[in-house]
């Protein structure tokens, strides 16, 4: 088993080595940043003393190489818009973006596994069906619809609900939590809903299916014939063998919401990591484009490595070294 | 003679489709004893399987049953529903699948899938369940039972896990045991050791044993009556030798016929013409008479009188005709 993971990380460096590639490619295609840093009174000097400075003359591989060289020491450079470290924005920033994401994920996956499973178990019930349908708004309306819909009914409507930011913050040692306030809580229900609601509905049409097809198995037969209690065997025996196929999913998931977190936070004006993306595109300020598709693919590339090493917990089949004895 | 352990009386089972109702099991009866092995053979969609499921209670729906009465140990069964049916199975009625590669739970250990089996029918502790589940492997003949209690099922050969199955069906020391096509999916070397298994365990404990399957040996070797199924219906029963060797049904005599013997080396096989009608078109009269060499207009028109233990649903049977 160490010898996979070993094998699984080297992958996921050599993945990570590519979208940087990809990633500073596509820049040289977004714009010049020195048009948006100097003024109108610009001269040519000027122009050409910021590009050397900046190093944005030398050939794009070198570039590469000098981006790398400071991303493996933590070092991402200086915003071109902000004139700050990148790490230090994007560390003061990935608080709220992991906050949301991780409220978005957590009912996504609660919600969706329980409704998944409900669905399975009584697939010709009279609620089930509602759900199954209702489930199809989740999948196809798109997410900004859903948080401007929000927004309309609970915020302007009702007047319950914030509209935008994060409420009131607590900076607990560098990180700043909205967990510890009234108004930080209450900020987090809107975003988090429509950031996680399609994953939800995404984990509970596969779960269900997944499980339909489980339960359809000779061992699910058997452990009937033997009398076991439904709930024995719908979570027991149907929902682990379900678990397999569909924690795949939900890794690919999790990284996904912190991705589409962009237009979560840009709906609702959330001061999290995806906002900065945005506002530094606008700008070109390529160094916290850079870190911000960097940081994103580590957890994507995180995400999957850990769900690789989760299958060998739950499923014995994969624990090949294990001296069964036959 | 004591009262039958199980005993089925005019079983019919119902299916409603798109074109009507078909009955994969019509008018069934018979009786199984104590410690007795009673065949149920014929071809497949005899309706074997489906009176099978009908006495434990699976009946994938819209199946249901129709008619007649089921009865285990004096209580009448057929009409439980529920946590009363569900507490039957594994506790009074133990049930053995056809292909022991699926029918275990490949993520959870056996030793797991035993006490879980047994927690749920039997007043005892977790620590006397796993006791007892070394026990019940080191009883179905798993060698280093007290480790093999933690392996999963893809550490086992089919051959060992069929026996696991066994073991699982047996655990909750069930007064019935329903195999079916227990060896069917087996190597024929391991087959004659499962059977040989099944019976040992059965005839120790007096369990009554309902052994389907559509293989004439298995049969010969195992049982010690015999229910020939045709179309949903039941050609003939008796007692095993009686059976195979003077035949009173014509469609029994023609299975006989098509079974390849060993010791007659080779030669063209039997072949009953024709085949087993689809149930939604079973003929008036005898089932069979389309298929049978001997029907005459009686045969297509008059219902056949309902068999009772040594007995053939036939107008005309057979008077001790030799399989050739």
């Amino acid at each position: 088993m160490l010898a996979y993971i070993i094998r699984r990380v080297g992958q996921s460096a050599l993945v990570l080595l590519i979208v940087g590639l990809v990633a500073f490619a596509m820049f040289r295609f977004v714009g010049d940043p020195i048009d948006n840093m100097l003024g109108q009174e610009r001269t040519a000097e000027d122009i050409e003393r910021l590009r050397s400075q900046l190093g944005l003359d030398q050939p794009f591989v070198v570039q590469y190489y000098k981006f790398l060289e400071g991303a493996v020491q933590g070092n991402f450079g200086v915003s071109y818009r902000q004139g700050r470290p990148v790490a230090e924005i994007l560390l003061e920033r990935a608080p709220a973006t992991l906050e949301l994401a991780m409220v978005s994920g957590v009912l996504a996956i609660l919600f969706g596994i329980a409704l998944g499973v409900f669905t399975a178990i009584r697939r010709d019930g009279v609620l089930a069906n509602a759900i199954m349908s209702a489930s199809l708004i989740g999948v196809s309306l798109p997410t900004f619809l859903i948080g401007i819909l929000l927004i309309y009914l609970f915020s302007v409507e009702l007047g319950w609900l914030p509209s935008f930011g994060r409420g009131e913050t607590v900076d607990l040692g560098g990180w700043t939590t909205g967990f510890l306030t009234e108004s930080g809580l209450k900020a987090l229900i809107l975003p988090s809903i429509t950031l996680g609601l399609y994953q939800m509905t995404l984990i509970m049409r596969l779960v269900r299916s997944e499980m339909l097809e489980v339960l359809r198995q000779d061992y699910i037969r058997f452990a009937r014939a033997r009398g076991l209690r439904d709930r024995a065997v719908n979570f027991r025996h149907a929902l682990k063998n379900t678990m397999v196929p569909v924690i795949t999913v939900i890794g690919l998931q999790l990284g996904a919401i912190i991705a589409f977190a962009i237009i979560t936070e840009t709906v609702f004006q959330w001061p999290g990591v995806g906002l900065l993306f945005i506002n530094a595109v606008q700008f070109v300020d390529i160094p916290v484009m850079a870190a911000y598709l960097m940081l994103i693919s580590v957890m994507f590339v995180g995400i999957n490595l850990l769900v690789d090493i989760l299958y060998f917990f739950i499923d014995p089949r994969l624990r090949v070294d294990r001296s069964g004895g036959h | 003679m004591a009262d039958p352990v199980l005993s089925i009386r005019d079983l019919s089972v119902e299916i409603p489709t798109r074109h009507g109702i078909v009955r994969p099991v019509d008018g069934v009866s018979y009786d199984i004893q104590a410690g007795e092995i009673l065949g149920i053979v014929g071809e497949s969609g005899a309706g074997k399987s489906m009176a099978g499921n009908a006495v434990i209670g699976l009946l994938n729906p819209p199946a249901h049953i129709s008619k007649g009465e089921i009865w285990l140990n004096g209580q009448r069964i057929d009409h439980l529903k529920g946590d009363a049916m569900r507490r039957l199975r594994g506790k009074e009625i133990g049930m053995v699948f056809q292909d022991p590669l699926t029918s275990l739970n490949p993520l959870l250990r056996i030793g797991d899938q035993l006490t879980e089996t047994m927690l749920t029918h039997l007043p005892i502790s977790r620590a006397e369940a796993e006791k007892r589940a070394v026990a019940a492997l080191e009883e179905v003949g798993i060698p280093g039972a007290a480790e093999r209690v933690n392996s999963y099922p893809h550490e086992f050969s089919g051959g060992m896990r069929q026996r696991v199955v066994i073991a699982l069906a047996l655990c909750a020391e069930p007064s019935l045991v329903i195999a079916d096509e227990p060896t069917t999916a087996l190597d024929v070397s391991v087959q004659a050791q499962i059977i040989a298994l099944l019976r040992r365990l059965c005839r120790d404990r007096g369990t009554a044993v309902m052994l389907i399957t559509h293989d004439m040996g298995v049969i010969a070797e195992a049982t010690d009556r015999v229910a020939v199924m045709y179309a949903g219906r039941l050609a003939e029963l008796g007692p095993v030798r009686d059976v195979l060797t003077h035949p009173q049904h014509p469609y029994t005599h023609g299975l006989m016929a098509s079974t390849p013997l060993a010791s007659q080396g080779k030669r063209r096989l039997h072949q009953i013409p024709g085949a087993m009608p689809r149930l939604d078109a079973v003929p008036d009269g005898c089932a069979f008479n389309p298929r049978c060499p001997h029907a005459t207009d009686k045969c297509r028109q008059a219902p056949v009188p309902r068999v009772s233990n040594g007995q053939a649903a036939c107008w005309y049977p057979l008077v001790d005709e030799k399989v050739i």
